[in-house]
């Protein structure tokens, strides 16, 4: 091996590809059949259950679990997907410690919530494995819809309106469907090819026709969808990114390129790598930089801890893999190998400079700055940065919907993404009905 | 510190943990380990008549009820008396009472309902040393369709004629293991008292299918595609078991009879309980079935904890402390009342107790607390029947607080009276009248 960790520069192979391996590997590894039981047994059953009002998709967590603890993980994996069709990767990708599994009450009585997330895996993983699909298509109504975007809103709107017996046409500007589940998220969430497969898996229910390199602007026009199909379904998510001041490379272009990398051997990552931003996708940047073999992984963000929008889990898991948090620091000025952050602090709810100033080296800065609706079609109301959705997703033009991160509302999570998808679905169905 | 020993019907151990008649008794080697670990004594698996032994199934002899993690919660075997030969078994029992002699040594016996087999086994057993023997009327499965074990167990009349054989033709004590699978215990016990037995032993095992494989349609344990019925022990059948060692310390007949009681003996609080029932000792084999021989060892010191914490000097000191308190329920206060409570600062708001007060009982719990989640009794519905607290997840968080005498029970609208019972009660037709 050529590389080290402590190569200088922006290099690939600083780690062997056995090392790659174990490091991009299952971040929770499936429970077994007994690890299952004895977690499922943990569940009390509560009338009212929080966890499940917690979840966007409203799954009956009490009922899955309970139809695990009795030995038909089948059943279980029939009450998700009835309400997330999209459960398999909702179960490895969801924030659980700030959704269901925060409100478990036994998170509240004993700080150990049941392991919903990894439940929900097990039930999902042993269904999809039988193969075949479980829910069939209604009788054909003749009705078609349009869906833009074949990530997790698209493909949800798309299954159950497939399940309601319209034909749905997706259409997607990239080469694979599955949105931010194929292209955004950390690998070691998504292990094995798994979104892939969920959408080959998805779309067996049959109805739906998959266009990729077909975008709106390019190949595609609202006019166009409108008379072609009964209805429309926006679901483009935020496809821009807010523009770089200073010198560096997105930090999403840095996860896909991750995600789509045959040989991670060949992705180059740099000895001391600085990411700025405080999400979820800086704490993916950074954590794969470090797996990658960097050197030095320093986040920064410009606001204290408790302001910071990747959660407490987040946070931990990017320390206990090495990367480093620095908090109330704001990016200044990168030049020749370093990056200047001036050190801030809240007062009266504002952000101020203190006036001190931190030099970190730097050989590459990597920007977790947010993403921006891009392409939204004229003449659909956008609205601080989101378009305009009433109930159902219904847009401001007649016969159109939109959901997921394109849209107001949700918190820009997939299992968000997934019940406006679905709830669009509902709605579309009833008008069309 | 508390003393253990025990002396029950005249045999000494050095504590009340006995290990009952079953596979774990079967050989020297087994009791050699068992007493090493601090067992009090042994009651040796059942001995059978001289000649050809019986035989035991080669498939599964045993059954299992899980609860969570797989903690087995009740056994089911059917596993037969010793298929060893009595000659080997006898040698060995001489030789582990020899090296063991502050231990008790007890054997089980079983053999045709005959004067002649109990006349000649009785003097083998007794050459061996041995403390006493056990008469194995209990076992249901196998044997009984041979007209032994519960076939005898079942028929007081058979019970108190083979008692008085064997007291007859040996000066041995003698203890009758009873099987449960009858309607009332107190008949069998007094049919052994009739007989001459020094003591009673039970429960033997309960007349179990422990489960039913769905792809093959058998019953569990399955033997080449078919099942029998087997005999049912563990932590499952603990109630069981007290219920019936009460129902004989309870009745005026047996009250005396000494009993060594059997059932689901797990911990040190288990027999502590068996005891407080009237039981002199216990016996125990499901635990050592599934943990090994070294429970002893809590069992020991949980009790004598238990005993020194109390101030109980002696396990003979606490022996059926506990029979004055149980009663027939027409004894009960029918006047006392309590109410559930719920300790705000505990509750994890499961709403377990809502679900099951609302769907099964009597409304009296609220689901809203100042319109959030919350949970809390409402007293002018609650018949204080006690299921909240036993779904209730987190211990202590649901207590029920007696309504002191002379104060509103908001159910009622009445005041707290003094204590009456059904026999009193004017909604009973064969009340006791006051004279008028």
């Amino acid at each position: 091996m050529l590389n080290t960790p402590t190569t200088p520069g922006i290099v690939a192979g600083r780690l062997p590809a056995n090392i790659l391996a174990e490091n991009f590997s299952d971040l929770h590894p499936p429970l077994t059949a007994h690890e299952a039981l004895v977690a499922a047994d943990r569940c009390y059953f509560c009338y009212g259950a929080p966890c499940m009002e917690a979840c966007p998709t409203t799954i009956d967590i009490p009922l899955f679990i309970r139809q695990i603890a009795t030995g038909t993980p089948e059943a279980a994996a029939r009450t998700i997907f009835s309400q997330n069709i999209l459960g398999g990767m909702c179960a490895r990708v969801c924030p659980t410690e700030t959704l269901c599994e925060e409100v478990c009450v036994r998170e509240v009585a004993e700080g150990k919530p049941v392991l919903i997330g990894q439940l929900q895996r097990y039930a999902t993983d042993r269904l999809m494995a039988a193969g075949g699909h479980p829910f069939a298509r209604a009788t054909e109504t003749g009705k078609s819809v349009a869906v833009v975007g074949a990530g997790p809103a698209g493909l949800s709107c798309a299954h159950r309106l497939a399940m309601k017996g319209h034909n749905v046409t997706i259409y997607d500007g990239r080469a694979k469907a599955g949105g931010l589940n194929e292209y955004g998220i950390a690998a070691y969430k998504s292990v094995d090819g798994f979104a892939q497969s969920e959408v080959e898996w998805l779309l067996s229910i049959g109805g739906i026709t998959v266009e990729t390199g077909k975008r709106l602007g390019d190949g595609l026009s609202l006019s166009g969808l409108k008379s072609g199909f009964d209805a429309a379904f926006l679901a483009i998510g935020l496809g821009g990114v807010n523009a770089l001041s200073m010198d560096g490379v997105n930090a999403v272009d840095m996860i896909a390129d991750l995600r789509q990398s045959a040989d991670r051997t060949d992705l180059a990552v740099g000895r001391n790598v600085v990411v700025i931003g405080g999400g979820m996708t800086a704490v993916d940047a950074a954590v794969q930089s470090k797996l990658l073999g960097a050197d030095n992984v320093t986040m920064a963000y410009r606001r204290d801890k408790a302001a910071m929008a990747a959660s407490e889990f987040e946070q931990d898991l990017a320390t206990s893999r090495g990367v480093r948090i620095l908090y109330n620091a704001a990016p200044k000025l990168v030049d020749d190998g370093a990056i200047t952050l001036a050190r801030t602090e809240t007062r009266d709810g504002k952000l101020l400079e203190t006036g001190e100033v931190v030099e970190l080296p730097a050989d590459q800065v990597l920007w977790a700055i947010g993403q921006t609706l891009e392409g939204a079609p004229d003449g659909v109301a956008v609205e601080g940065g989101k378009i305009v959705v009433g109930d159902g997703g219904r847009t401001s033009v007649d016969g159109v919907w939109a959901g997921g991160d394109c849209a107001q509302g949700g918190d820009d999570l997939t299992v968000t993404a997934v019940a406006e998808g679905r709830d669009a679905a509902e709605d579309i169905h009833a008008k069309l009905a | 510190m508390a003393d253990l020993t025990s002396n029950f019907i005249g045999i000494k151990s050095p504590n009340p943990f006995w290990l009952a008649s079953a596979p774990p008794t079967d050989k020297e080697y087994n009791v050699r380990r068992a007493f090493e670990a601090g067992w009090g004594g042994v009651v040796w698996k059942t001995l059978g008549e001289a000649g050809p032994p019986v035989v035991n199934v080669n498939g599964p002899r045993y059954g299992a009820i899980h609860g969570a993690d797989r903690r087995l919660l009740g056994l089911n075997n059917i596993e037969l008396i010793t298929d060893r030969p009595l000659e080997v078994n006898l040698r060995e029992i001489k030789s582990v009472k020899r090296d063991y002699p502050d231990r008790a040594v007890v054997v089980s016996l079983m053999v045709p309902c005959e004067e002649d087999p109990w006349k000649k086994i009785l003097p083998l057993v007794e050459e061996t040393g041995a403390d006493g023997v056990e008469l194995n009327f209990g076992c249901p499965h196998g044997m009984a369709e041979r007209g032994m074990g519960s076939a005898v167990g079942q028929v007081p009349e058979y019970i108190e004629m083979v008692t008085r054989w064997c007291k007859q033709f040996s000066r041995m004590p003698v203890i009758v293991k009873l099987t449960p699978n009858i309607t009332d215990i107190r008949l069998p016990a007094e049919a052994a008292m009739r007989g001459g037995a020094d003591a009673v032993s039970l429960i033997n095992t309960i007349n179990s299918i422990t489960s039913v494989n769905l792809d093959l349609f058998a019953p569990e344990p399955m033997i080449d595609g078919v099942g029998a019925h087997g005999g049912y022990c563990g932590p499952a059948v603990k109630p069981i078991a007290l219920n019936m060692v009460a129902e004989i310390k309870r009745n005026a007949a047996t009250a005396d009879l000494p009993v060594s009681g059997i059932g689901g003996v797990t911990t040190w609080r288990d027999a502590a309980e068996f005891i407080a029932l009237g039981a002199g000792n216990v016996q125990v084999c499901t635990a050592a079935m599934t943990y090994g021989f070294d429970v002893v060892k809590e069992m020991i010191s949980g009790l004598s904890q238990w005993m020194d914490e109390g101030g109980h000097e002696s396990v003979a000191s606490v022996v059926g402390r506990a029979i004055p308190n149980c009663r027939d329920w027409q004894d009960l206060n029918l006047n006392y009342v309590t109410k559930a409570l719920i300790d705000q600062e505990a509750c994890i708001k499961c709403g377990r107790c809502y679900a099951v007060c609302e769907d099964t009982s009597h409304q009296a719990i609220f689901n809203r607390i100042d319109g959030v989640r919350g949970f809390e009794v409402n007293d002018a519905e609650c018949v204080a029947c006690n299921l909240c607290v036993n779904v209730c997840p987190v211990e202590e968080c649901i207590t029920m607080v007696e309504t002191p005498l002379g104060e509103v029970d908001p159910r009622t609208g009445e005041k707290v009276r003094e204590y009456a019972n059904w026999q009193t009660h004017p909604n009973n037709p064969g009340a006791v009248k006051a004279a008028e």
